[in-house]
């Protein structure tokens, strides 16, 4: 079910700025990515080319291969509709559909995606909060707004709208940077367990955090303010946050910049 | 507005701790510059209230001398005698063609400016966008005499094809049928208001949709959503009470809309069946016609249907207050 993501040659654009240049990696399945690197390089961006919804932003386009399995993600033919309902997305900000209940958010996605009973429907629903370990907190009040649960808990909502679609891939972009500790807590430790079922590629700024949730760890920089960011270097987390390649990758986790 | 309620924000405002701070709190309130600015805000909104009552009393006062003397009853009688001894008057027909040609203009008007608006903000190129919106503020700004200009010698004469094409396939519902007169009937008097009150529905729904946050949008679209179904899935749903706000602003000024109905409507005191047959009036339109010619006592009765179409505007806002607050907890606002 998860798949493997093989990018080559990447380059993102805001109208004419060059925003990220020239990337090339590739994040394996049912694994841990993490994305790290100072505020400006481009990793969120990065990020956003994977379920294209980069073009969203007025003036943003890509140049360059997003292989999903042996799919290009920037084929010609493929509706980037369709892409993003096989790589899911999590936002920094907790973003429940303010207007629906808790139930009615996690069906939003199937719903999307065709007609279902309303016994599949709630299978699917009971699956997914379980799996987003939100099941226990809201199951006597599915019908109540999503927006009325605390950040921790909209966030996890919002990992259970993605996960109720079966995606491939798993897309955080800074996913804890609104909560507290505890909360954050809890939403790694349902990184660990949804690794089991997806790949999942994370943006953070917290470096304990990618020590504690990937497998691999890619660093991102940029020469200067303007200059595209740009991929120094991806490697086991435990090697990137022990012995690195790169002296850059070395000189921003021991803090001595960014 | 409260003096009190300031002092106490100011003296537990944090970051100014110490007997220093509360001094300054204290006689931050007493300084003339606050002073008059309390006094011209609060004198503001005193006279506002002042304003509001005034008119109230004056209608109510004048309303009760009328309506004591009516020989008919006010709320059905099908004539407007007040000439008559004793005088017999009744503002049926005037309930009935104000709120019947008001519903039809919002029926014609709000899905139309709800999609213009969604068309501006969701699918129009900016460079389009922009131009478009100026026309529609400067559809805002005609006069509505103009409009009833306009109605009486363009759209008037045009109607004719669209009422009989609504009679030959919709005339065996009564509603729809038409006897062939000119079309100076409710339904185009419906269409004209429509087109009044088009560009302010539009205007506010679009100020509305501009400001659903992007990352309601993004969570849609994340979904794999299509655009008309990130449409349907955040904007709608935050626009919602914005577009209900809208909706009562252009009713409001449908149900009070004086000469454009004057202008067109070819007025009876009787209630057509028929949407589509020429004849009976609206509150504002009736008041407009009669109020030069009519007497000291027929002035009051006029006043009286004035504070019948107040009354009805009151409960209209109400009841979309009502309908606001109702889902408050699933609105975007709380988001």
């Amino acid at each position: 079910m998860a798949k493997r993501i093989d990018v080559s040659g990447l380059t993102a654009y805001y109208g004419s700025h060059k925003a990220i240049e020239d990337i090339s990696m590739t994040v394996e399945p049912r694994s841990v990515t993490a994305f790290i690197g100072p505020s400006g390089c481009g990793k969120s961006t990065f990020l956003r080319t994977l379920n294209r919804m980069h073009e969203v932003t007025p003036g943003g386009r890509v140049e360059g291969k997003v292989m999903l399995d042996s799919e290009d993600l920037y084929g010609t033919g493929i509706d980037p509709v369709d892409v993003r309902r096989e790589v899911g997305m999590v936002f920094q900000r907790p973003n429940p559909f303010p207007t629906m209940s808790i139930f009615d958010n996690v069906a939003a996605g199937l719903r999307l995606n065709g007609k279902y009973k309303k016994s599949e429907l709630n299978d699917v629903v009971e699956k997914s909060l379980k799996g987003a370990n939100l099941w226990n907190e809201v199951k006597d009040r599915l019908n109540k707004p999503g927006s009325g649960l605390s950040g921790g808990q909209q966030q996890r909502l919002c990992i259970a709208r993605a996960i109720a679609v079966e995606p491939k891939v798993l897309l955080m972009d800074e996913p804890c940077s609104a909560l507290d500790p505890i909360s954050t807590l809890a939403i790694e430790d349902l990184i660990g367990e949804l690794k089991e079922r997806f790949t999942i590629v994370i943006v953070t700024h917290n470096m304990q955090q990618a020590a504690r949730v990937s497998d691999r760890t890619a660093f991102f920089n940029l020469a200067a303010v303007g200059q595209p960011g740009r991929l120094i270097e991806i490697d086991d987390t435990e090697r990137i946050f022990s012995n690195p390649s790169v002296q850059a990758t070395e000189d921003y986790i021991s803090g001595r910049f960014g | 507005m409260d003096i009190s309620t300031q002092h106490t924000d100011a003296a537990a405002s944090p970051g100014l701790p110490g007997p220093a701070a509360h001094q300054r709190a204290a006689r931050g309130a007493t300084r003339p510059g606050d002073r008059i600015f309390i006094g011209l805000t609060r004198g503001s909104g005193i006279l506002l209230l002042v304003i509001m009552a005034a008119i109230a009393v004056f209608l109510t006062y004048r309303a009760c001398l009328a309506i004591s003397d009516d020989q008919g009853d006010f709320l059905t009688t099908f004539e407007w005698n007040t000439n008559l001894i004793p005088p017999s008057f009744g503002i049926a027909v005037l309930v009935y063609g104000t709120i019947v040609s008001s519903v039809i203009a919002m029926v014609i008007a709000v899905p139309v400016a709800v999609a213009i608006a969604l068309f501006l903000t969701h699918y129009a190129p900016r460079r389009l966008s922009g131009p478009i919106a100026y026309v529609i503020d400067l559809l805002a700004a005609v006069p509505s005499i103009v409009y009833g200009l306009w109605g009486a010698l363009v759209l008037v004469p045009h109607m004719d094809g669209l009422f009989g094409w609504l009679d030959e396939y919709l005339g065996w519902t009564g509603i729809f049928s038409w006897d062939g007169g000119a079309p100076r009937s409710m339904l185009t008097v419906g269409v004209l208001l429509a087109i009044m009150i088009l560009p302010i529905i539009t205007n506010v729904s679009r100020e509305v949709f501009r400001q659903v946050p992007r990352m309601h949008e993004e969570a849609a679209l994340a979904l794999g959503a299509t655009r008309w179904e990130v449409i349907r899935m955040s904007v709608l749903p935050f626009g919602r009470s914005g577009v209900i706000s809208a909706s009562m602003l252009g009713l409001g000024r449908a149900l009070g809309e004086t000469m454009a109905v004057a202008t067109v409507l070819s007025p009876t005191f009787d209630i057509k069946a028929s949407l589509l047959d020429p004849g009976g009036g609206t509150f504002a339109q009736n008041i407009a016609s009669k109020f030069s010619e009519a007497t000291e006592f027929g002035r009051d009765a006029l006043i009286a249907s004035g504070l019948v179409l107040f009354v009805i505007t009151l409960l209209v806002n109400g009841a979309a207050r009502l309908i606001i607050a109702r889902r408050k907890e699933y609105s975007g606002a709380n988001a």
